[in-house]
């Protein structure tokens, strides 16, 4: 059983499982950081950005993936846990001859494409003119600023996928409902469960008869929207392949979104604007539900909120109809019924309204001071952009990153000489190492597998020797490109033998509780399931070539020797020899058992658990009586 | 003045309506009632839990004391609240009734709160009588006591008052003779009475024999009596009694009982031989004794606890005798491994120390206590050495022992976080192989248990005049913020103790909260410069953080306000020392935003935090200066409109204070569209008037008072008009404090506009001390004006006592002022008089929808000297039940809980 790790970001995992003959994909995330080394693409031309000295405009997507490690086209199938590990897929499904199937519940396909989507536009509504790639050369990129010149496997980095490609990688995906088995060839059966971080994300259990292995990917145990994380289906695992912790160890969610309205508060009550910088789906609905609470307390009711993406609309409604992936709270409100998520009475009451983009209604309707959220949190394309460049130089206005993917700094680089206050209140509901820590001991997996960042504190906080994960025995780790062997070894394999073969037999006590048969079947293999059946009755003599053929069918069936069980109690063993007229015996212990020297005969008789030898120079006659000595103290059936 | 024996105007109201309601007793209600004896809680303004007005209720039982001959008289004699101290005849004549019912186990006491408030009485009569009169005036009560003795199924309760009745009658000693003769204490104390029954099952009959014994053990008799019947081996075997009550109180028995037995102090010394004491000591000691060897911890704990009762509660000589021949067992607990009961040892230890009687340095106290300090662990001798750093008199060695004990944990946290222990080497050295980190940190739960309480001894310790000198202030200046900067994760500990500490600590909420409040304390002290910075830098980080709980917030901003203040200052200025105004510009911007928390316990703690700064620096130039740059006016404006009642009344608060320094900034929120500005007056006058909540209400009132008191600019202006208008809202409102709190305003403008000087309590004013400026009826006409006495009349027949306390202390403030002149000319024959008087008579009866109208200063004169104002506040005094507490109403209560009173004497209602 191997491993393949195919992605080094914790987060973002890919990770090829290679169990019982079949080749497993976990998720593929996609690993954006590197967009952070181009300028941001603006609606309209900027002259600002243009002229930044030492940042040169290109477009562009990253995908890190270790390809020449494994050959995607032998994957079997892709299990995606959640939507935010899913944004690779059309890369793998449309370009490396992957033949198989994708496995992901109905919300994580959903919002899964409305991120896609989002992502597609706001690539594809600034297209650039000329398309330069040349700059991938080593050579070339020696020779671009810093930090160009540093980034690691620049040829690794990919252009965008287009609007075919999402809809051809989707059309891949199989739909499947939490705790559904879904047998894989027969050889091992994949069931996803809740993980309760975000709408329909999903841990697996990979499983074969006698083989369990959970991989649990982006959880949270804290109540937020989603149905609650299942932890007791974890239990017994063989192997926990452990990822997709929080990204912000030290800041708790409740005082990031309690910082979140009060900065927010702040801004606007001096006649500020806010921009938050997020995704479309996921957090903004928990910050959505927390303002709603929020506003009139503070005084906001009239602020407006505006929610601007391509597919704002459809992410805020489809929230609201997929009720049975909801927590109890949210699910109970439907059969009211209310709408589960409050963001529905903003809409209604006018306090929130969403946009495809900036253009439209959006312009007529603007007022401010007001709080926008939009996309994308790297601040490379997107709504934000605009907003950036337009409220950027007033001291008055606050940008809020509220997602924790990347580096707030960095993704103000560019913007840079900045006015507005910039607050960075992560909010990360994943597992933290003290929740780990409690579910590990609370499902206790044989062995935990993670990745290497997980066993040793952030660089930063070396002292922090909380922020690791913590168990025993030590999680395996892994990192980048590494291929792992999964410290345990297949030892059974279920059989399953035929009620007419099983009538036949004839089992022999040879201890209490434990009966013994013989059976002499043919063994049938098809679709990993092995069926012992019945051996063929030897043909009738039908005479000519016919005969030969059948006999050339049917197995030999040899008379069959007696198989022999039980041990030889060395010391009566040596009296029954010291009767049948050997002397001067010696015995010696070794290590699996015991030597009985016939010093006189010079012949030794070696005493295993599982076999006896006599070694003897060419006198098959002691042999023998020696042999018949030995079977004297075994059973026969 | 009696209740209603003068004053004319209460005399007609009573013929008026024919009523036979006493005057005096006018029933009120209370504002707030606690316990079942209707007991008052506080003052106006001190708890936040009555919301609006209570309904007016009268006392359940008025009509039927006055129809049982209760005058005025009888009521008099019990206005201090003490009942009857003779059985009076009414009394007398329920009594056998009582008994009856007692008696019968049919009936059963559904409310043994009476049983209690009958024992009370009873004690009261044979403390001020005799209780053999008692009994012989009152044979029912030996009949009673006899009917104990039947074998019967009887309630335990009324089994366990009859013992402590008898406790309580035969404390006397003839008494005691005269129930000896009949035989009845042995039966009933002693095996053939509850002791060998089935009642003694039940907790509270062991627990009545026990008290009752406790009761009757105060003379020689007694003591005989204790050691016929064998009592004193019954009360071994309850100490370790099921029931902890039972158990304690049978510790204390024999506390009492060998103080009895053992000579008093003018007895002189007694032997150190057993043999000597008297018989009863002699087996309670050797009991003890026993006890103290034993193995098993319960026994010792016993033992020690008596001990620790008889030294706490007895200082005659004999105790030194005791402790002297006690200790060396006492001492033999130390070399134990692990010492037992070590709790109980620690108390009895202290309690010997602490004894006048004993001679600490004769008897080898001291030693025993540095013996125990070394051997006890951390957490059991931190009380131990805070016990003896309070000790007066105690050798040096021993309290320099006792703080390196207490020092020990905080030593420990720097020496793991590598830090220096500090120059003063107080903590060198303290930090022996005894204690290691490893010691400290077996687990979270011991750790922080460890850690929160050595920093509450310390902080005990430190305003002590006795504490340690030199008070090693910089090395616990430095712990404490070591300790804060582990719990909020910003410490970076090199060492693996360090890291493991940090990681114990984390985000631990009790260790920040009690860090926080030491750290506080350590305020009163200095530090060198770059430590106080430091202590800065940590409560910055804390009220920055947004993972700090509401209540480690409030505790960082109360220490920050303890450190602000205790910041240098320069000669001759008050304001903020330049360091402390560069944190207050990082400290405002956090203050802001805290303001801005969607936690309301934040939003208020942060209001209460601006409240305090403002009161000490907002007269300041540095502090106004960085206030006023700030948003933080603004958002306090904008809290006066917060959803919370409990925020809006902060905010009320704080802008009052602000506004009273000129640091308010006009108000310009969301409410107010169109840029028309709002005065910060007419939006107080607007919560006061709209606000469904109390609390916002009162602390408008509040800063009314303040601002009138302080000549206020926007009540200067117009001083008659602002009263008038406060006053006609606060009138009106639900909530009594808001109504009291509009009488001290009323008050307030009453010595403004006749020039009183403040005092106290206005009702002890002697009259005449400063003479009104000119003509009094000239110097009423304001009060008049602003409709002053409508709202004082008005109070006064307040269904609330207090509003009616102090609007009749008012008016009686008045009338002196006005007495004194003398000027004014009566005018009580005026038909206007007349018909202000039939109002008040109406208002007293209820209706208080007829308004007075306007008052002439002479007709209010006239109403003034016509009230009977000492009676009125002669009744309020008393509390609204007082009539209901009298015995006889108890007797009656608990006859009619069983029916015997009949139809006719039923409740009133």
């Amino acid at each position: 059983m191997k491993l393949y790790c195919l992605s080094g970001h914790p987060t973002l995992p890919c990770n090829v499982l290679k169990f019982k003959s079949t080749t497993i994909m976990l998720d593929c995330g996609l690993d954006m950081t590197s967009t952070l080394n181009f300028l941001p693409l603006p609606l309209v031309q900027s002259p600002r950005l243009s002229n930044l000295p030492g940042w040169s405009l290109k477009d562009g997507n990253a995908f890190l993936d270790k390809t020449e490690l494994i050959d995607l086209s032998t994957v079997d199938v892709i299990l995606i846990s959640n939507y935010h590990c899913m944004m690779a897929l059309p890369y793998i499904t449309e370009h490396t001859g992957f033949s198989g199937t994708v496995y992901a519940t109905e919300p994580t396909v959903q919002i899964g494409r409305l991120l896609m989507e989002e992502l597609v536009n706001f690539i594809e509504r600034v297209p650039k003119a000329q398309s330069a790639s040349l700059w991938k050369n080593k050579d070339i990129q020696r020779l671009l600023p810093s930090p160009l010149k540093d980034a690691v496997e620049v040829s690794t980095w990919r252009r965008c996928y287009t609007m075919q490609e999402v809809n051809s990688a989707l059309s891949k995906i199989q739909l499947v409902g939490y705790s559904q088995k879904i047998e894989l060839f027969g050889a091992v059966q994949v069931t996803p469960l809740s993980s309760g971080y975000a709408l329909g994300s999903s841990n697996w259990i990979i499983q074969s008869h006698y083989e369990k292995v959970s991989y649990v990917s982006g959880s949270s145990l804290l109540t937020t929207h989603p149905q609650p994380m299942d932890q007791a289906s974890l239990k017994n695992s063989d192997v926990l392949i452990l990822t997709g912790l929080t990204q912000i160890p030290t800041a708790n969610p409740d005082g990031m979104v309690g910082e979140f309205c009060s900065n927010l508060a702040l801004t606007v009550r001096n006649g500020g604007n806010v921009l938050v910088p997020c995704y479309p789906s996921g957090v903004i609905y928990d910050l959505l539900e927390c303002l709603y609470q929020y506003i009139d307390s503070a005084g906001l009711s009239n602020i407006p909120f505006y929610f601007i993406s391509p597919v704002a609309n459809s992410s805020l409604e489809f929230s609201q109809i997929f009720a049975e992936w909801l927590c109890h709270n949210k699910q109970t409100k439907v059969y009211l019924p209310e709408p589960p998520f409050p963001h529905a009475e903003l809409i209604q009451t006018n306090k929130l309204k969403h946009y495809p983009s900036l253009h439209g209604d959006f312009s007529s309707d603007f007022r401010q001071p007001c709080v926008v959220f939009t996309g994308h949190p790297s601040l490379r394309f997107g709504d934000v952009v605009h907003f950036m460049e337009l409220w950027g130089k007033s001291s008055l206005n606050t940008v809020i990153f509220t997602e924790p993917d990347f580096s707030y700094l960095e993704a103000l680089a560019p913007y840079q000489p900045l006015a507005m206050k910039c607050i960075y209140c992560p909010i990360d509901t994943r597992l933290n190492f003290i929740q780990v820590s409690k579910l590990l001991k609370e499902v206790q997996p044989l062995h935990v597998v993670c990745p290497e960042q997980y066993t040793q504190p952030p660089p930063a906080q070396s002292h922090r020797m909380d922020l690791m994960i913590d168990c025993q025995p030590p999680a395996m780790s892994y990192r980048r490109a590494e291929v792992l062997a999964l410290p345990f070894k297949r030892r059974y394999e279920k059989i399953e033998i035929m009620p007419e073969l099983a009538d036949a037999l004839v089992p022999m006590e040879i201890k209490p509780g434990i009966s013994l048969a013989t059976v002499s079947a043919v063994l049938h293999t098809k679709d990993n399931k092995h069926v012992l059946q019945p051996p063929p009755r030897p043909a009738q003599p039908t005479g000519g070539k016919k005969r030969k053929r059948a006999s050339e069918d049917i197995p030999d069936c040899k008379v069959l020797k007696p198989l022999l069980s039980g041990s030889i109690p060395v010391e009566q063993f040596v009296q029954t020899l010291e009767k049948h007229g050997f002397s001067d015996i010696k015995v010696e212990d070794t290590a699996k058992g015991h030597i009985v020297l016939l010093q006189e005969a010079e012949t030794l008789i070696q005493i295993e658990e599982d076999s006896t030898h006599i070694i003897c120079d060419n006198d098959e006659m002691l042999r023998v009586r020696l042999r018949d000595l030995v079977l004297k103290f075994l059973q026969k059936f | 003045m009696p209740a209603g024996s003068s004053g004319t105007y209460h005399r007609r109201l009573c013929e008026g309506d024919g009523s036979v309601l006493p005057v005096g007793r006018r029933p009120v209600s209370a504002p707030l009632r606690v316990g079942p004896q209707g007991s008052r809680s506080g003052l106006p303004g001190t708890l936040r839990v009555s919301r609006g007005r209570r309904p007016c209720a009268r006392p359940r039982r008025t009509r039927q004391v006055a129809r049982s001959g209760v005058g005025p008289a009888a009521a008099e004699g019990r206005a201090a609240g003490i009942s009857s101290l003779t059985m009076d005849p009414e009394c007398s004549q329920l009594l056998p009734a009582l008994c009856a019912v007692l008696a019968d186990p049919r009936q059963p006491m559904a409310d043994d709160t009476c049983l209690e408030k009958l024992l009370d009485w009873f004690k009261t009569i044979t403390e001020a009588g005799s209780s053999l009169l008692l009994l012989q005036g009152n044979p029912c009560l030996v009949e009673l006591l006899c009917h104990m003795l039947k074998p019967q199924d009887l309630s335990s309760r009324v089994l366990a008052f009859s013992l402590r009745l008898t406790g309580v009658l035969a404390a006397q000693e003839d008494c005691f003779q005269y129930l000896q003769q009949g035989e009845l204490l042995p039966k009933l104390f002693g095996e053939a009475g509850p002791l060998g029954g089935a009642a003694w099952t039940s907790p509270t009959v062991r627990s009545g024999w026990i008290q009752g014994l406790r009761s009757l053990a105060q003379h020689p008799s007694a003591l005989h009596f204790l050691a016929d019947c064998g009592a004193v081996d019954t009360i071994f075997s309850l100490q370790e009694d099921s029931s902890l009550f039972v158990a304690s109180a049978a510790g204390q028995l024999l506390v009492h009982i060998l103080g009895l037995s053992m000579p008093g102090p003018a007895g002189g010394p007694p032997s150190l031989q057993a043999g000597d004491w008297p018989a009863c000591a002699q087996k309670i000691v050797g009991h003890i004794e026993e006890s103290l060897r034993a193995t098993a911890t319960p026994q010792i704990t016993q033992a020690l606890n008596v001990l620790t009762t008889t030294f706490g509660h007895c200082h005659d000589p004999w105790t030194q005798v005791l402790w002297v021949r006690l200790s060396p067992l006492v001492a033999g607990l130390l070399e134990k491994d692990p010492v037992p009961a070590a709790h109980s040892l620690v108390d009895l230890l202290l309690s010997v120390a602490r004894s006048p009687g004993l001679s600490s340095s004769s008897c080898g106290l001291w030693e025993t206590l540095a013996q125990t300090l070394s051997h006890l662990s951390p957490t059991q001798a931190g009380p131990l050495a805070l016990g003896i750093l309070k000790l007066q008199d105690c050798p040096q060695a021993l309290r320099a022992q006792a703080f390196a004990v207490l020092l020990q944990p905080l030593a420990c946290v720097l020496k793991a976080t590598a830090q220096d222990p500090g120059p003063s080497g107080v903590l060198d050295g303290i930090v022996g192989d005894s204690m290691t980190a490893d010691m400290l940190l077996p687990s979270k739960a011991a750790c922080v248990g460890l850690l929160c309480r050595t920093l509450a001894h310390l902080e005990l310790l430190l305003p002590l005049p006795q504490r340690p000198c030199p008070w090693p202030q910089a090395p616990l200046l430095g712990a404490a913020v070591t300790l804060l900067q582990l719990c909020g994760g910003s410490a970076r500990p090199t060492s693996d103790a360090g890291r493991h500490l940090c990681a114990l600590l984390l985000g631990c909420v009790r260790v920040q909260r009690a860090a926080l409040d030491f750290l506080g304390t350590l305020s009163e002290g200095t530090g060198p410069r770059e430590l106080v910075t430091q202590v800065f830098a940590v409560l910055l980080e804390y009220l920055r953080s947004p993972d700090s709980s509401p209540t480690v917030l409030k505790k960082a901003f109360q220490a920050t306000f303890r450190w602000l203040l205790s910041s240098p200052k320069t000669p001759g200025c008050w304001d903020l020392d330049p360091h402390a105004l560069l944190f207050l510009r990082d400290l405002l911007p956090v203050l802001q935003k805290r303001l801005c928390s969607p936690c309301w316990e934040v939003r208020d703690s942060g209001l209460e935090f601006l409240t305090q700064m403002t009161r000490h620096w907002g007269g300041q130039a540095g502090f106004r200066h960085a206030l006023l740059a700030s948003e933080v006016p603004k958002l306090t404006e904008q809290l006066l409109r917060d959803p919370e009642s409990y925020v809006r009344a902060s905010a009320v608060t704080a802008m009052g204070q602000l506004s009273s320094q000129g640091l308010c900034v006009p108000p310009a929120g969301p409410e107010h569209p169109g840029g028309q500005q709002k005065s910060l007056l007419a939006e107080l006058l607007h919560i006061l008037s709209t606000d469904s909540e109390g609390f916002p209400r009162r602390a408008v009132m509040q800063v009314f008072t303040q601002w009138l008191r302080d000549s206020h600019a926007d009540v200067a202006g117009d001083t008659e008009q602002f009263v008038a208008g406060v006053l006609q809202v606060a009138s009106q409102d639900l909530d009594w404090e808001v109504r009291a709190q509009g009488l001290e305003l009323a008050l307030v403008f009453l010595e403004q506009t006749l020039g009183q000087p403040r005092s106290h309590c206005p009702c002890a004013v002697t009259p005449a001390v400063a003479a009104p400026v000119g003509p009094l009826a000239q110097a009423l006409q304001p009060l008049c004006r602003v409709r002053l006495f409508e709202f004082a009349f008005r109070a006064l027949f307040d269904c609330d006592r207090p509003v009616a306390q102090k609007s009749c202390d008012l008016l009686l403030f008045l009338r002196a002022k006005t007495a004194s002149s003398g000027s004014l000319q009566e005018s009580r024959s005026s038909p206007h008089v007349a018909s202000v008087e039939a109002a008040l008579q109406r208002w007293q009866a209820g209706d208080q929808a007829q308004p007075l109208g306007d008052l002439e200063p002479e007709v209010v004169l006239a109403v003034l000297r016509s009230l009977d104002l000492e009676g009125l506040q002669g009744a309020l005094a008393e509390s609204s039940d007082h009539v209901e507490k009298s015995p006889q109403s108890l007797l009656q209560d608990m006859l009619a809980t069983v029916g015997v009173l009949g139809g006719n004497e039923a409740d009133c209602y």
